[in-house]
């Protein structure tokens, strides 16, 4: 079920994002005192092309990340296999991409 | 009193003992006289000699060598004859069934087929590179790589470790710990001459890396090998051999 | 639970799948919300204006505590394979736990 390729693909994307979600961590309780709006996330990530590529980054791989997860699960689980297992994973990776990329998108552009 | 005392005075233990076959089964109870240093094998035999003939069960050495008495044991795998009731008896009552993971054939005695063919899969072959006219090669057993050969070579194939492992049970393809702990030995076998070939095996759809390391194969080991360790090695020289085969 | 895994690792593959699931569910709203900061910031504002509420706070702690869990305990399951650190796994599995708990708290302690 899950092979080399798949195997390597989950490690890659875990270590990318060891660094990025401990950032994102320490975004989140420096962020959080004083409340949340719509006006103090854009102030801070408008227009940055870095905090663009960081969550970009991220998106695409917890995308690949939980893809593979939950196609895992799937299958020692739920019993799913062969061609409706693939789509499902292909399925869960493209929408996550998606909606994430859409995030990243509203979140950074000018 | 003193614990010895009340040994002598327990009279019975109630003993629940998987009978059935492939088609299916219930538990059947037992009264079975409790003796001092009494094994789980001791009480399954005594069941077969005294009360009913057509227990079924395999067993061989009585000594935790030949790796063919493996039970479950109050939920837990286990080898019968190493293991003493008093270790493991909950409330007076034991409940013994046949391996879990694999398909009984009989009772207590299971098909152990694919645990053996999943060995050879693993490519748990042995693959010479010299013959009988050569010299015999030194092995020098101070060098982390026999010492790693070394930690995975005591397994008696009981199928304990595949008995405890979530993995085997819901992945039929999963070669299982004791097959990938074979393998393992066999990379760091320096006189074996089939190295990419192993790893190739290892690494197809049920190979190691299905592996989740939840170290049931671990705890169980009545040989105390660490075949998750073993696994997890061959996840390393696998992830390898990707950035090898790539230049 | 079966007897077979009842042992401390078998519960931190559990956390581990649990956590994994937990946040790969909670993603598409993340996404979705944020998303909505460009097409609808009032509706935003008002969504988290609910992350005043003391329960909302406690989900938001629990969150947190799942990431990191996830994240210390990948990093545990890594050692093992690629260091290979195989003997501390009870001990850093028990480590990712308490450090987790300790960075959800911080989290907590500033949201509140």
């Amino acid at each position: 079920m899950l092979d080399l390729r798949l195997y390597m693909a989950q490690r890659l994307t875990a270590l990318i994002m060891v660094p990025l979600t401990f950032g994102h961590i320490a975004v989140m309780i420096y962020a959080i005192e004083g409340g949340l709006s719509a006006a103090e996330i854009l102030s801070r990530t408008k227009g940055s092309l870095a905090w663009a590529l960081f969550y970009g980054t991220f998106v695409v791989a917890v995308s690949i990340h939980g893809a593979i997860g939950l196609r895992v699960i799937m299958f020692e689980t739920f019993d799913l296999k062969g061609r409706p297992l693939s789509i499902f994973s292909w399925a869960v990776f493209l929408s996550l991409l998606y909606l994430g990329a859409r995030a990243v998108y509203a979140v950074t552009t000018t | 009193m003193s614990a010895a005392g009340e040994k002598t005075k327990l009279k019975n233990i109630n003993v629940s003992v998987w009978r059935g076959d492939s088609a299916g089964g219930t538990f059947q109870n037992y009264a079975v006289p409790a003796q001092e240093s009494q094994t789980i094998l001791d009480v399954v035999a005594w069941i077969q000699q005294n009360q009913d003939p057509t227990l079924s069960y395999r067993y061989a050495c009585r000594v935790g060598m030949c790796g063919s008495c493996a039970m479950m044991v109050n939920g837990q795998p286990r080898w019968t004859c190493r293991t003493h009731v008093q270790k493991v008896i909950k409330k007076n009552k034991l409940v013994i069934a046949p391996l879990r993971n694999l398909p009984v054939i009989k009772d207590l005695a299971t098909n152990m087929d694919e645990f053996f063919d999943k060995w050879v899969r693993a490519e748990g072959v042995f693959h010479p590179t010299r013959t009988r006219d050569d010299e015999i090669e030194k092995i020098n057993p101070e060098t982390s790589k026999r010492a790693r050969a070394n930690a995975a070579i005591e397994c008696i194939n009981c199928a304990v470790c595949y008995a405890s492992c979530d993995v085997v049970s819901s992945n039929k393809d999963y070669l299982g710990p004791a097959a990938l702990n074979r393998a393992w030995s066999l990379v760091n076998d320096v006189r074996d001459g089939a190295l990419d070939q192993r790893l190739d095996a290892v690494s197809k759809s049920g190979g190691c890396h299905n592996c989740h390391s939840q170290h049931g194969c671990v705890k169980f080991c009545p040989n105390e090998l660490n075949p998750t360790a073993a696994i997890a090695g061959l996840k390393l020289e696998t992830a390898k051999t990707m950035f090898r085969r790539r230049r | 639970m079966n007897r077979h895994r009842t042992h401390t690792l078998w519960i931190a593959f559990i956390l581990h799948r649990f956590s994994g699931v937990a946040l790969v569910l909670f993603l598409p709203l993340h996404f979705y919300l944020l998303s909505m900061v460009l097409t609808d910031p009032e509706t935003v504002d008002q969504l988290l204006h609910w992350t005043k509420h003391p329960l909302v706070k406690v989900a938001e702690f629990g969150l947190v505590f799942l990431l990191s869990v996830h994240i210390f305990g990948g990093l545990r399951l890594m050692a093992l394979e690629f260091l290979p650190w195989a003997s501390w796994q009870k001990t850093m599995a028990a480590f990712s736990v308490a450090v987790s708990f300790l960075i959800s708290c911080t989290f907590y302690l500033s949201a509140v």
